[in-house]
């Protein structure tokens, strides 16, 4: 198991002994030359080397965090190695097509990645200086992404999920379908599994292998049975292999981070044993800061035509979207999609929230010269008209749908429309762009075209349908069809 | 203790951003130290006996016990002279593109680079006089360092004297003596170069009242909830309101001279978009680029959180420089809320006693030091100059009732509440109308007043309407619009063509995104005139539906977009067209109204 570190296996001193062991972490004392973030191997009494590594140190005493649980260790026996640098995972692109455990250690059977390039899992920040402005959009085929909350290369779009709802299934669908528009480029997937169960892992590699996909997807696996700790590492060797493959192979990787919210919850664990002063929820004051080193972690630089797209997908606990979590990953991400349990519950799939959901990038990537003149202003005409269905929906609950002006009714048949059509779409079909976009028009065509405040008459001469139903659905049905 | 006081200062615990060393009992509080090998920048925020707590600025992986400190024996300061604007800079004033040309796409620790070019020759104009009295921060010459901007050179604030030589016109570096001033202390030369400790105010001869706005071309802020120059402005919203787009188009589109822009703990994206934006942004008043006036700090959320806490030191003291010169400076924070949990996350490492949800105790004292680095003054040198402050609050779940926002209430007057609502509904500025405030509305009034007499009265009119909206809107929730009067249900319809028409204002529209104060005033008079003819019409008993279905009503709502600032005769022409509308409809019904008799 620790072939891997067999070059630098001599380098480290090796202690006796620990002071004190609480929780995931071991203290030991009087070290000598031990760095802070400085990697370690805790020898367990049965021989077996668990990595750890150093949170606080001293000139007394180290603070090491077992990223391998304690069970098992004992203050007189354990032995520690401090190995004489931080973290580092070597990289290379034979790791495509590769099962990793949460450490970036072979859990395929196969032989440790050969590389003499081993990079240190903490990365360094890009300076914005060299970033490039991602602008790229990225064709998911799901009309509720493609049409509202446009995604583009380079851009970190997290999924904000409950439990239940199917957010593995619209990620799977999504990197089944990504594509760009004018480009033949395929997406080497990196998938991050923190903390979740076998079989989720299962319908991942099983979704990658019927798209053929699997050959350029490589897997880091911290599952649920795994211990806790492990997972703070696992998405920063995720990253760290993304970025080789993004910025110096050139290539353009989409990853996906499942789930934070156990990742987080990991931290909270370690910091409550540190003894920390708790923020929200006990969840540790530095959270903002720790969750924005995974995060910014992607996008686009000068002078690498590679790109790093992130997908993190989180569950909400207790649907609650100011949770900690969410929240202040809604802050640092570019936007989110949000799944939405009523949606859900009346059968629609993918059930993305309408309002919630943003993409910041979007008004970069879509319109003229990207997708279509209409898009942007499409777009913005749906958020609007949905927004008053929501209104009209409250109100039809208290006077009754019967009372209801004619307008508001017709605004109820939109929202019908837009959610059992428009939104409402199978696991495996892809919609193109132009669909999505017809389908748009049909949708707003419910509506009298003066009701239509945000689009300018001239779009409203060429998309508004007077016969609402003609034109597009078909052309829509036949792409159905065809696929 | 005292063996190891006469020790060289070493490292003796690092955990994260915060490490401890012996042997400092000759430092200074926020005295910049260098640690280890690679010389990490920090500075000291605890001083007990020979212990100090150092904060540093940068990632302290592999750092170890026994490193070596090094005193600089200052403060944390900045450098000032031309060639601040256009630059961007992180949190410590190192400029990003000097790193990038060193270290490649990814910041190096320990990483150092001038924040000013030494080498680059400035043409340098006298504008004193050899013999000439002067006294600090009066001008002593002139730089172009953009076409926007001439950059004064002025005496430090520490001097005062004679000028016993100054030089001729000519080409300089910042490190060449421009001048030599006779003082009491003896003789000083004066270069293009200034330091300044970053927690310290530039001083100042007195502060003034507000008299000014500061134009932004954004209507809901500049009508209903304008900014004095010199005034400090809070913008909360949970996630996805539009903070960031708000304060770019603040920062692109403002009156102010200067814009300092600090992106702290915020995106990189973000910053790269500013960067690449910027340049191709053409100032409505003078058609030059904008990054001709601006400077930019980003200290993004991945950057070390040490810096970020100083970040925005570090630009309130460029935008005092340039104050100092006699300009009006804004200085937009995105945001606050980052740079608090900055305070909170140090606080903690320092093991310090927490106040409210684990922010630092002195978390309000900060705050008001920040905002009091705003406002109206008369310089050293005599001349009228603002620092204006807009800072973004990032409330967790998007509730004010939090410690950042109610503290930071408490140092503004003008609060621009994002609302989540209107956010979803893509309407933007999603500033909600009737949570805002700005107290300055009273001081810029007469500004105002100057090109429209009756400006208090229309915009007053405008406010009440949409309050009036509000309260019958609670009526329409439990009881639908059919029971309201005509009358009332026109209020319901003139509150929607002001949100459309003129409340939400696009960021991408060419003829939308800056709407002149001009522009402004003719379109809320414009949908003003619409509502009092709607509202005679129905008192002659045109019915409401012939009101709302006025041919001119579509283009009441898209005259902020289908005008420019410079064609506000076809404004006029529409109000008129609606007036003759409106007078065929009521002759209609008074006709129909005779024949009934």
């Amino acid at each position: 198991m620790n072939d891997l570190f067999a070059d630098i296996e001599d380098r480290g001193l090796e202690y006796v002994g620990a002071s004190r062991i609480e929780g995931p972490l071991v203290v030991v004392d009087k070290v000598r030359d031990v760095g802070y973030d400085e990697t370690v191997e805790i020898i367990d009494p049965a021989g077996i080397p668990r990595m750890g590594r150093v949170l606080d140190v001293s000139e007394r005493q180290a603070v090491v965090q077992v990223l391998e649980g304690t069970t098992g260790l004992a203050t007189r026996t354990l032995r520690a190695r401090f190995l004489g640098e931080s973290f580092r995972l070597p990289v290379s692109r034979q790791m495509l097509g590769r099962v990793f455990d949460g450490l970036g250690r072979p859990a395929d059977g196969g032989p440790p990645a050969l590389s003499a390039d081993r990079r240190d899992v903490n990365g360094m920040p890009i300076n914005p200086f060299a970033r490039r402005y991602p602008r790229e959009f990225i064709q998911t085929g799901l009309s509720a992404i493609d049409g509202m909350n446009a995604l583009v290369r380079g851009q970190k779009l997290p999924v904000f999920s409950g439990n239940g709802l199917p957010h593995d299934r619209v990620s799977a669908q999504i990197i089944r379908q990504a594509r760009l528009l004018d480009e033949e480029v395929e997406f080497s997937i990196v998938f991050a599994a923190m903390g979740i169960k076998h079989d989720i892992a299962e319908f991942f590699i099983r979704n990658f292998r019927e798209s053929g996909a699997l050959s350029r997807a490589v897997m880091f696996f911290s599952l649920a049975d795994a211990p806790s700790v492990e997972r703070l590492l696992t998405p920063r060797v995720a990253l760290t292999l993304a970025e080789h493959l993004a910025f110096d192979c050139g290539q353009h990787v989409l990853i996906l981070l499942t789930d934070m919210t156990n990742y987080c919850e990991s931290l909270r664990e370690v910091g409550t044993a540190r003894g920390e002063i708790p923020g929200r929820k006990g969840y540790p004051g530095y959270l903002y800061s720790d969750l924005a080193s995974l995060y910014e972690r992607a996008g686009r630089i000068e002078n690498s035509p590679g790109s790093i797209t992130q997908m993190a997908i989180l569950t909400m606990p207790a649907d609650d979207i100011s949770h900690p979590v969410p929240d202040l990953t809604g802050y640092i991400t570019e936007g989110q999609i949000v799944l939405d349990r009523d949606l859900f519950q009346r059968g629609i799939y993918p059930p993305i929230a309408g309002l919630p959901s943003l993409s910041r990038l979007m008004k970069d990537g879509v319109g003229k010269g990207f997708t279509r003149e209409d898009h942007p202003i499409l777009a913005s005409q749906l958020f609007a008209c949905y927004a008053y269905v929501k209104r009209v929906r409250g109100l039809a609950d208290v006077i009754g749908e019967e009372e209801l002006s004619q307008l508001d009714k017709q605004y109820l048949k939109f929202g019908e429309a837009f959610e059992g059509t428009f939104l409402n779409q199978g696991e495996y079909e892809n919609r193109s762009i132009e669909t999505t976009l017809e389908m748009g028009w049909d949708a707003l065509s419910v509506l009298p075209r003066e009701e239509l405040h945000r689009v300018s008459d001239e779009l409203l001469r060429k998309h508004y349908r007077s016969e609402p139903g003609t034109g597009a659905q078909d052309q829509a049905c036949l792409t159905v069809q065809r696929l | 203790m005292n063996v190891t006081e006469s020790a060289e200062p070493v490292a003796t615990r690092i955990s994260g951003p915060i490490i401890t060393a012996t042997g400092m009992s000759r430092a200074q509080m926020y005295e910049v130290v260098q640690v280890g090998e690679l010389g990490l920048v920090g500075e000291v925020v605890r001083i007990i006996g020979d212990l100090a707590t150092i904060q540093v600025y940068e990632d302290t992986t592999m750092l170890k016990p026994g490193a070596r400190v090094l005193c600089t024996g200052a403060p944390l300061s900045v450098s000032l002279g031309p060639g601040l604007v256009g630059n961007i800079y992180d949190g410590i004033q190192r400029p990003l593109p000097g790193i990038e040309a060193k270290s490649g796409a990814w910041i190096r620790r320990g990483e150092k680079v001038e924040a000013l070019d030494n080498t680059r020759r400035w043409t340098f104009e006298p504008t004193a006089a050899k013999g000439d009295t002067v006294g600090p921060g009066q001008v002593i010459g002139q730089v172009a360092e953009t076409p926007l901007v001439t950059h004064r050179i002025m005496v430090p604030p520490d001097v005062s004297g004679h000028v016993l030589s100054i030089v001729e016109k000519g080409d300089y570096t910042l490190l060449d003596p421009i001048a030599v001033i006779g003082t009491p202390e003896g003789e000083k030369e004066v270069t293009m170069l200034q330091r300044w400790p970053v927690r310290q105010p530039r001083p100042i001869r007195e502060r003034l009242r507000i008299a000014d706005p500061l134009i932004t071309g954004q209507r809901i802020i500049d009508t209903f909830f304008p900014l004095g120059k010199g005034g400090a402005a809070a913008i909360p919203g949970g996630f996805g309101t539009g903070k960031t787009i708000t304060q770019h188009q603040l920062a692109k589109w403002s009156d102010a001279e200067i814009i300092v822009f600090i992106g702290c703990g915020e995106r990189g994206n973000e910053m790269t978009e500013v960067l690449r934006e910027f340049p191709e942004l053409e100032d409505p008043r003078s058609g030059r680029p904008l990054m001709e006036r601006t400077i930019l700090i980003a200290n993004t959320s991945n950057m070390p959180v040490a810096a970020r806490e100083v970040s925005i030191y570090t630009g309130i003291t460029l935008a005092e420089y340039y104050r100092d010169m006699g300009l009006s400076v804004a200085v937009f924070a995105d945001s606050t809320s980052r740079w608090a949990e900055a305070l909170r996350e140090l606080a903690a490492r320092l093991e310090e006693m927490p106040a409210e949800e684990g922010f630092p105790a002195s978390l309000p004292t900060r705050l008001a030091q920040f905002y009091e680095r705003g406002g109206a003054v008369t310089t050293l040198a005599g001349e009228r100059a603002s620092v204006s402050i807009v800072g973004a609050v990032s409330p967790p779940g998007g509730d004010f009732s939090e410690p950042v926002t109610q503290h930071t209430r408490r140092f503004i007057r003008c609060f621009w509440a994002l609302d989540t609502e209107l956010a979803n509904a893509r309407h933007y500025p999603s500033i909600h109308w009737l949570r805002s405030y700005s107290e300055y509305a009273e001081d810029v009034k007469s500004w105002w007043e100057a090109g429209c007499p009756d400006w208090e009265e229309l915009r007053t009119e405008a406010l009440t309407l949409l309050q009036r909206e509000e309260r019958l809107q609670q009526i329409v929730k439990l009881v639908g619009p059919d029971v309201l009067p005509d009358s009332q249900r026109l209020i319901l319809f003139i509150a929607e063509i002001f949100k459309d028409g003129f409340l939400a204002q696009s960021a991408f529209d060419e003829n939308d995104m800056y709407c002149s104060p001009e522009k402004q005033v003719a379109l809320l008079r414009l949908i003003l005139t619409l509502y009092h003819r709607g509202r005679d019409m129905i008192q002659e008993g045109v019915p409401l539906a012939k009101v709302t279905g006025m041919d001119c009503v579509s283009e009441v709502l898209r005259a902020k977009a289908a005008t420019s600032n410079k064609e506000l005769h076809r404004v006029e022409e529409l109000a008129r067209r609606l007036g003759e509308e409106a007078d065929e409809l009521e002759r209609q019904y008074m006709k129909g109204a005779t024949c009934y008799e």
